[in-house]
This record gives C-alpha cells, sequence and structure tokens, in this order.
C-alpha cells in the first residue's frame, strides 16, 4: 500500500481523542498508561545513564576524583534507579500495557482502574525514592544490605519505603495482566496461539504476583529496623543479617526474570517477523517462559556463596541454578533455529534482537562461571559480576527493549523512526557496550573488587577502556533520544502494517483508535503463520 | 469508564459479557489473596527462624501474653467470619435488609476485635514489652526476649491494620446494601469483601496458636 493513504493526520486515534492533558492524567485506556510509563521510565533511565557515566568517570584514573561517600551514592542511584525505576518496570508496565490488549484482541486491560491506580502509586514510591536523592543520597547499594543498611546515616528509610510502594504498582499490574489473559482473550485466541510476547508476560506477570510481597515484607521490616529497632536483622540484638540477605534475594533474583523475560518475548516477536518463518519450536519457547518463571523462585542462594550458609545449600543452590541454562538454551536454540535459512531483514528491530541474541549469551555463559560454586568464591564481588549482570540485563534486558521499541514505534505512535540513524545508533550502542563491559569481565578475573572509588595503577588501562565504552554508549543514547524525539514530529507516516507481522496489533491502524479495533477480531490461526496460504495479511 | 448497555447495568465497556466480569473480577481477587498470604508468609518465616534459634525464650515469653482475651477475640472473628458468609448468601438471595444487618454485626465483630487488641496492647506497652531497643521488662530474663515481641507487633499488627481496611470495606458494602445496589443479579463487591474477610480471619487463626498458646 502506498504511503499516501496514511497520510490521515486528522484521523482519530488513542492519541488524539479525546484531547486535554486531563484526558491524559485520568485516563482509563491501556495505551495512554502505557505511553505514560514509557515517559517516565526513560526519563529515570536518563538519569540512571547519567549516574552511570560518573561512576565511570570516577573510574577514569585510579586516584579518587570524588570523595568515597559521594561515589558510594553515585553506585546506589546508579543501580536502585535503574533496577527498580526502569529495567523493572519498562517492559511490563510501558510495553506490556501498551500491547497485551491489543495482542489478545480486547478492548483493555481487565481492571483499567487498577491499572491508572499503579500508575500513580508508581509515581508516589518514585518520589519518595527521588526526594531521598535531594535529601543526599543513599550510600548502601541498591541491595540495602543489613546491617549497614541499618546503620547508616543516609535517607535509606525513604529510599526502602519507595521500593516497598513501587512494589505494590509492580503486583498490581501483574495481577492485573494475568487476569486479562485469562479471562479477555479474544474469540478463537487460544493459549497456543498467543502471540509470545504474551507468554513472556504471562510468566513475568507470575512473578511480580509471587516474589514481590516479599520484597514488600522485607522492606517494611527493614524501615521498622531503622526506626523501632526490632532486631531480626541486627546481630546485636540476636537478630541474623543474612536473613536479610534471603528475603532480598528471594524477590531480586526472581526479579532478574522480571527484567530479561519480557525482553525474550520481544525477541520472539521480532525474529519471526524479521525471518518471515514461522517461529521454530512455539510450544518450546512458550513453555520455557513458565520453566524459568518457575526455576528462578529457588535459586537465591547462589548470592550467598561466600556468605557463610551451609555448604549444602551451596552445593544445592549451585545445582539449582545450572537448571535455569536449560530453558533458557532452549529460546536461544530455537530463534537461532528461526533464523535459519529465513528470509532475513536487516531492520533495527532485528539489530537489536540480534544484539540480544549475541550479548544475552555472553551473559548466560559467564553466568555460568558465577554458578559454580568453586570459580564464584573466587570471583565474587568483583568486576566478574558487574560485567556479568550488565552483560544479562543491560546486553539483554535494554537490547530486547530497544528491540521492542523500534519494532512497536509506528504502531504506537504512527511514525516511522529514520532508518539510517537508527542504524548508526544501533552501532554506537552495540561497539559502546562491548567496549565498556569486556573489560571488566578482564577487570574481574584479575581481582578488581567492585563498588571501589580507587584501584591499584595496573587496572588503569582496562578501566580507561571501559570509560570511554561508556562515552560511546552515551553517545548512541543521545542520537537515539533525538531522532526519537524528531520522528513524533517529522517521521513518514507509518502504515497499519510496515513490517508484515500477523499478530493482532498489526491488523488495526497505526495509531490504534481508543477501542483498539473496531471490531472485535476473530482468531483462526497461530501468531506467526508464514507460509500458510489460508491467512491473510 | 462509562458502564455500557449490551447485558446488565454493571458491565464495563471492555467486558463482553456479566459472567466474564464476574470470573475476571473473583480471579483478580484470589490472585491478590496470594499476594497477602506471601507478604505474611515472610514474618512467618522470621517467625520459624527465631522460634528454632531461641525455643526457651519462646516459651517465657508468650506466658505474658493474655490467652483469655486472645481466645475471645478468636471466636469474636470465627463468629465475623460466619456473618459474613450469611450476609454474602442474603445478597445472592436479594435480601438486601438482612444482608446489611448481618454486615453491621460483621463490623461490629470488627470492631470488638480492635477494642480488645487495644487492651492488649495498653497493657504490653505498660509493661515495657515493646519491640526491639524500647523494651524494658525486667522479669523477663532472657537476653533476646525482645525478638518475640518485635515479632508479635509486626506480625499481630500487621493484621490489625487489615482487620481495619476489611471494616472499611464493610462498612461500604453496608451503605451499598442500604441503597440496594446489590441483588442477585451484581453482588460481586460483597462477595469479595466476603472473601478477603475470610482470608483475614484465617490468618489470625495460624497467628493466634503460634502466639499465645506455644508451650
Amino acid at each position: 500500500m502506498s504511503q499516501e493513504e496514511y497520510r490521515m493526520p486528522e484521523a482519530v486515534s488513542y492519541l488524539n481523542s479525546p484531547k486535554g492533558w486531563k484526558s491524559w492524567l485520568f485516563t482509563l485506556d491501556h495505551k495512554r498508561i502505557g505511553m505514560m510509563y514509557l515517559l517516565l521510565t526513560m526519563v529515570f533511565f536518563a538519569v540512571g545513564g547519567i549516574f552511570a557515566l560518573l561512576v565511570r568517570y570516577e573510574l577514569l584514573t585510579p586516584a579518587p576524583t570524588f570523595a568515597a561517600n559521594t561515589y558510594n551514592k553515585m553506585f546506589t542511584m546508579h543501580g536502585a534507579i535503574m533496577v527498580f525505576m526502569f529495567i523493572i518496570p519498562i517492559i511490563p508496565a510501558a510495553l506490556g500495557n501498551f500491547f497485551l490488549p491489543l495482542q489478545i484482541g480486547a478492548k483493555d486491560v481487565a481492571f483499567p482502574r487498577l491499572n491508572l491506580a499503579s500508575y500513580y502509586i508508581f509515581i508516589g514510591g518514585a518520589l519518595l525514592a527521588v526526594l531521598a536523592i535531594l535529601l543526599g543520597g543513599v550510600d548502601t547499594g541498591w541491595t540495602f544490605y543489613t546491617p549497614y543498611s541499618i546503620k547508616t546515616a543516609t535517607a535509606a528509610t525513604l529510599v526502602t519505603l519507595g521500593v516497598f510502594v513501587m512494589g505494590f504498582s509492580s503486583i498490581l499490574t501483574g495481577l492485573n495482566f494475568i487476569v486479562t489473559i485469562h479471562k479477555l482473550r479474544a474469540p478463537g485466541m487460544t493459549f497456543h496461539r498467543m502471540p509470545l510476547f504474551l507468554w513472556a508476560i504471562y510468566a513475568t506477570a507470575i512473578i511480580q504476583v509471587l516474589a514481590t510481597p516479599v520484597i514488600g515484607i522485607t522492606t517494611v521490616l527493614l524501615v521498622m529496623e531503622r526506626v523501632l529497632h526490632i532486631g531480626f536483622f541486627d546481630p546485636a540484638i540476636g537478630g541474623d543479617p543474612v536473613l536479610f540477605q534471603h528475603f532480598f534475594w528471594f524477590y531480586s533474583h526472581p526479579a532478574v526474570y522480571i527484567m530479561i523475560l519480557p525482553g525474550m518475548g520481544i525477541v520472539s516477536e521480532v525474529i519471526t517477523v524479521f525471518s518471515r518463518k514461522q517461529i521454530f519450536g512455539y510450544r518450546a519457547v512458550a513453555y520455557s517462559s513458565l520453566a524459568i518463571a518457575f526455576i528462578s523462585f529457588i535459586v537465591w542462594g547462589h548470592h550467598m556463596f561466600v556468605s557463610g550458609q551451609s555448604e549444602l545449600a551451596n552445593l544445592l543452590f549451585s545445582l539449582l541454578t545450572m537448571l535455569v541454562a536449560i530453558p533458557t538454551a532452549i529460546k536461544v536454540v530455537n530463534w537461532t533455529a528461526t533464523l535459519y535459512r529465513g528470509s532475513i531483514r536487516l531492520g533495527t528491530p532485528m539489530l537489536y534482537a540480534l544484539a540480544f541474541l549475541f550479548l544475552f549469551t555472553i551473559g548466560g555463559l559467564t553466568g555460568l562461571f558465577l554458578a559454580a560454586l568453586s570459580v564464584d568464591v573466587h570471583l565474587h564481588d568483583t568486576y566478574f559480576v558487574v560485567a556479568h549482570f550488565h552483560y544479562v540485563m543491560m546486553g539483554g534486558t535494554v537490547m530486547g527493549l530497544l528491540a521492542g521499541l523500534h519494532y512497536w514505534w509506528p504502531k504506537m505512535f504512527g511514525r516511522m523512526y529514520p532508518e539510517t540513524w537508527a542504524k548508526v545508533s544501533w552501532g554506537f550502542v552495540f561497539v559502546g557496550f562491548n567496549v565498556t563491559f569486556l573489560p571488566q569481565f578482564m577487570l574481574g578475573r584479575l581481582g578488581m573488587p567492585r563498588r571501589y572509588h580507587e584501584y591499584a595503577p595496573h587496572f588503569a588501562g582496562l578501566n580507561q577502556l571501559s570509560t570511554v565504552g561508556s562515552w560511546m554508549l552515551g553517545v548512541g543514547f543521545l542520537i537515539m533520544f533525538t531522532y526519537f524525539l524528531w520522528s513524533l514530529k517529522r517521521g513518514a507516516f507509518a502504515p497499519a502494517n510496515p513490517w508484515g507481522g500477523k499478530t493482532l496489533e498489526w491488523q488495526t491502524a497505526s495509531p490504534p483508535p481508543t477501542e483498539n479495533f473496531h471490531q472485535t477480531p476473530t482468531v483462526t490461526a497461530g501468531p506467526y503463520e508464514y507460509g500458510l496460504k489460508a491467512m491473510g495479511t | 469508564m462509562t458502564t455500557a448497555t449490551h447485558g446488565t447495568l454493571h458491565v464495563h465497556h471492555h467486558f463482553e459479557t456479566a459472567e466474564q466480569q464476574y470470573q475476571s473480577s473473583k480471579l483478580g481477587l484470589w490472585l491478590f489473596l496470594v499476594t497477602e498470604i506471601l507478604l505474611f508468609g515472610g514474618l512467618f518465616v522470621v517467625y520459624i527462624i527465631f522460634r528454632g534459634l531461641y525455643p526457651e525464650m519462646f516459651s517465657q515469653a508468650h506466658h505474658f501474653l493474655d490467652r483469655v482475651l486472645g481466645s475471645v477475640n478468636t471466636m469474636v472473628l470465627i463468629c465475623s467470619s460466619f456473618t459474613m458468609a450469611m450476609a454474602v448468601r442474603a445478597v445472592q438471595r436479594s435480601e438486601s435488609a438482612r444482608a446489611s444487618q448481618l454486615l453491621l454485626i460483621t463490623f461490629f465483630c470488627g470492631l470488638l476485635f480492635m477494642g480488645i487488641k487495644y487492651l492488649e496492647y495498653t497493657h504490653k506497652f505498660h509493661e515495657g514489652l515493646l519491640p526491639g531497643i524500647h523494651f524494658h521488662n525486667a522479669e523477663l530474663t532472657h537476653p533476646k526476649a525482645a525478638l518475640f515481641f518485635s515479632l508479635y507487633f509486626m506480625m499481630t499488627g500487621l493484621h490489625g491494620i487489615h482487620v481495619l481496611v476489611g471494616m472499611g470495606l464493610i462498612a461500604w458494602m453496608i451503605v451499598g446494601c442500604n441503597r440496594g445496589r446489590f441483588d442477585a443479579h451484581y453482588s460481586t463487591p460483597v462477595e469479595l469483601t466476603g472473601l478477603y474477610w475470610h482470608l483475614v480471619d484465617l490468618i489470625w487463626i495460624y497467628l493466634f496458636p503460634l502466639f499465645y498458646l506455644i508451650s
């Protein structure tokens, strides 16, 4: 179809109907709520990114630039903002909110008012954390380990309260999604015809609902510990600081999969559509999401190999942790098999999906090093760990997010992004990422500990390389922000289905109307039926 | 969003049928109750750990709790659960006035529970059985005894907050019943409030023996 057919700027869509800022702030439309999440979490991404650049700047030279406690606050805020305000919420709350009802052919999520409420609860929690930064910051690290977090004079109470409140938002979103997927699928949309992004979101929602209450009670206990000295974690009164670590990781390890599963879902969509092939092993990919969610609950102890827990516990957690490799490898193998002999188009979403495959595989394999008990004892709390979780969280989740953002940008805003600039930016991000984090594996292996603001001179070369990489990353993201904003006003109008996708969101206008579909769609085939003539585009 | 015309009056626009909406609400609340159990679950884990570490301290400290008041409170909550169930049944039979009365009884049971809790708490404050560093009871000799009362206040306190929330919901349901908002065709809010109240009751039934009857 020609470009001209879509030159209808006056067309009614969720973006312009109803009008006015109030219609946004009080909207019950899942797409608008998703948009508001996207805007807010991207702001936090930028803030967290600035803290990251500051941290890398400090490490440019072996001698300290900032005072030690300033540095402690910087990496704490980088970690806490990125984890709790960006990487955990962004894909489920922004893209999930927007595309879940569209992909199952529903008009909205099951509880639209709850959806809006969870957005404002999230803002409330984020405000508490922002307030903590303004009041001087926190220096505990994003993990808030006791007993230091009980004793520090910085604003730890406010930040943990903020985490508690944002946890509520996460629970409510997950709950909403589970009910929506169970009860609001369009006629013919069986579980086995659901797009793989939704399987991933579904598995994520299960983790959100089952794990988040535990961090909720943990942060409450930490606040009580600070306010009333209830003594559960304070060894001076008979408490146990390792208990805090158990609680913390019982949530925070599954939370790693809250971060990565939605990214995996996006990659499944993008690789299929950009290879124009049915996904290889649909059910295996779908069920492996659930398997990852399940296993995520029984591996937390691998964060505590050197905490003094029993040898038996260490052995069991080491073994159980290895199990995660199975469903993850199933996914990677199936994606690769889907690429094999596909008619591949290297659009920007696909480039990011391939970057995900490449970087996440490195992140995953180095995870095995850390899961192995004996190796972990050597690598524990070194830069190897830092590199590993950045390869997973940034090389995995953020690449997945960027794949999704480019893939769905035309659908969300009705405009195309500029392909050339997007590829330039991708180049900076991909190269910059590797230049930043590959040296950190070597630093870790050489024994440089994490969270130190000065280091021995022989680590200087690799650290400088890493810092230069972080600047490249910064440039890449700056280009991206610029062309995204530019495209909102100047981008070419997007057709309804620019990539030839088969899932339902591509069967409605770009941007979609408020009610998503003019008629409730009836689904007659699976989501990726390329090569079957029965289903037209 | 406004209510649409298809189905009954209460079906929101994004649902096809009243049944679909009802099933969604119910699933949503069950999931929420699961999260509540996990929230308390964290505290139960703390309980198990400290009871395992300091068994003699637990058996010593629990004598400072009033078994009679605890038992009375247990009875009160069980009664309230019963009247709650009756109220749901009455609504499903469109007997609004009766439902309203039963809900009122349930509400007063909640009030009575909180009243007794208030008596217990003030008594504990008086005896210096406070959590953490504020603990200063001379009779309790065990050096870790403060942990028992930290747990006691955390768990019964969290439960108490849930009772208060439940009372708020029940009050809201009473207003709804009096205005004739609920009947056999639309009883979802009352049913869900009932489910929530049963969970609150259930949690207390675990708390009571764990704190009051452990020796």
